[in-house]
């Protein structure tokens, strides 16, 4: 019942989103869409996915297309033609794929091939390989642990391209001017400032707990990079992009992000170097239960300061871009009021 | 003292309820941005705050009840917040209040509450 609900939400806000031509309202939807499709997942017993979307989909992403709408302008510029040909291929794929799963088996069914496959050996064996209560971990961070390092892989790619693409050279600044635009804001944003002051400490700190607490619980690398990294972004957004930077190191939390790659491919080069295979812990320790312990654990490690570092650089380097465009925009102001002035 | 737990608890899920029941409908039907704030503030502070204390009543274990004190505590720091920078931005962009008089129009209201 309640997933009927869920999903017929989902659909108008979906329907919503492509109508609206406010983007700031559709990147709010988009946020509710996410949150929306946490919850779903939280009815469906998925917990460690709903915990990821809650972060990634609801939180983080809302907040970097926030940043990129700042700098482009909130109104969707209307188009005159209208485009039937596309439409007619995406409803043709559209009717292929509705096609296709008619020879899927039905949702859940037991003799589904997924249910056959490795699936059960994961569910009946995980406690006994690998010794830690919560499956998905195990599942994400030991069997399939190849996989994941492709993701943290790809993470890292997004970081780099966003580094080669947006990154600005910044000019050396002023410490006074800082502290006269620090004074300015403080008196504005004196609420928030205060409250930002005591929670952020607290998200930092849960994020570690999500970081260590990823055995036996919902959690782990990706969604404690992602806590941390919000923490971080609330404190640049309050304290400004100037202060932050003088705060955290950039070429140091660059290096950060390559450290937490070459970290979990470090521990399956280790393996390979102990007579395992590639990811097998097995050979970390004596016990193999402590030497999976151990291997998890330093993926995870670095699943999480890739993850957090990565998105740290992405909005940084947005941020940047924005604070560049104001401040030309500002110049060629300047400069046109003096020409006005001196005819 | 069992009946009196279920009696408090449920008289603190009910006045909850009715709290966020009565948010949403003020958030439906208040005529400018600031009242219908008003409600959606009513709703994330003092609503969820009495489905939390009625929660609390009735939990059971340490660890439990803990939990909940911590998501009551993050709701009192974060609800009033955003209320607040939510109101001082529609100020700062120049939204006006609607005090009193009824022939002002509502296109800015409807339009910057999506």
């Amino acid at each position: 019942m309640i997933n009927i609900v869920i999903l017929t939400l989902l659909v108008v806000i979906a329907i919503a989103i492509i109508r609206m031509k406010d983007l700031f309202a559709v990147v709010m939807l988009l946020g509710i869409y996410g949150l929306l499709s946490a919850s779903f997942f939280v009815a469906m017993d998925a917990v460690d996915v709903a915990f990821t979307e809650a972060a990634v989909g609801a939180g983080i992403s809302t907040l970097l297309m926030l940043v990129v709408i700042s700098m482009t302008g909130r109104r969707e510029i209307t188009t005159r033609h209208k485009p039937f040909s596309a439409l007619f291929v995406v409803a043709i794929t559209g009717f292929l794929l509705i096609y296709g799963t008619l020879d899927m088996p039905y949702f859940g069914s037991a003799d589904a091939p997924i249910h056959g496959h490795v699936a059960p050996r994961y569910i009946n064996d995980s406690m006994q390989e690998i010794g830690i209560p919560n499956i998905v971990t195990s599942v994400l961070a030991s069997y399939r642990a190849f996989d994941t390092f492709g993701e943290v892989v790809v993470i890292f790619t997004a970081g780099i391209g966003v580094l080669a693409l947006l990154s600005v050279v910044r000019r050396p600044e002023d410490p006074e001017q800082i502290a006269v635009i620090n004074d300015s804001m403080h008196e504005r944003h004196l609420v928030i400032r205060i409250i930002a002051k005591i929670l952020i400490p607290f998200i930092l700190l849960f994020a570690l707990y999500v970081q260590f607490h990823g055995d036996f619980g919902p959690g782990g690398g990706f969604q404690a990079g992602v806590i941390f990294a919000a923490a971080i972004i609330l404190y640049t957004m309050l304290f400004g992009l100037s202060t932050a930077r003088r705060v955290i190191n950039q070429s140091l939390i660059r290096l950060v992000a390559a450290t937490g790659v070459l970290l979990y491919g470090s521990v399956g080069l280790a393996t390979l170097l102990s007579g395992g295979n590639f990811f097998d812990y097995n050979v970390l320790a004596n016990d193999p239960i402590a030497g999976q312990h151990l291997g998890i654990a330093l993926i995870e490690l670095g699943v999480g300061c890739t993850v957090a570092v990565v998105i740290i650089i992405i909005f940084f380097n947005f941020a940047a871009r924005r604070e560049m465009q104001l401040n030309n925009k500002k110049q060629h102001q300047d400069k046109k009021n003096k020409e006005s002035s001196s005819c | 003292m069992d009946i009196v737990i279920n009696i408090s608890s449920g008289l603190c899920l009910f006045v909850g309820s009715f709290l966020c029941l009565s948010g949403g409908v003020g958030m439906l039907r208040f005529p400018d941005f600031y009242t219908r704030m008003h409600a959606a503030g009513v709703t994330d502070t003092l609503g969820s705050a009495m489905i939390l204390i009625g929660l609390m009543i009735i939990s059971t274990g340490f660890l439990v009840f803990i939990k909940l004190v911590m998501i009551l505590l993050l709701g009192m720091l974060i609800g009033p917040t955003t209320s607040h920078v939510l109101a001082k931005a529609a100020l700062h962009n120049g939204l006006e209040p609607q005090l009193g008089h009824e022939d002002a129009d509502n296109k800015e209201t409807t339009s910057s509450n999506p």
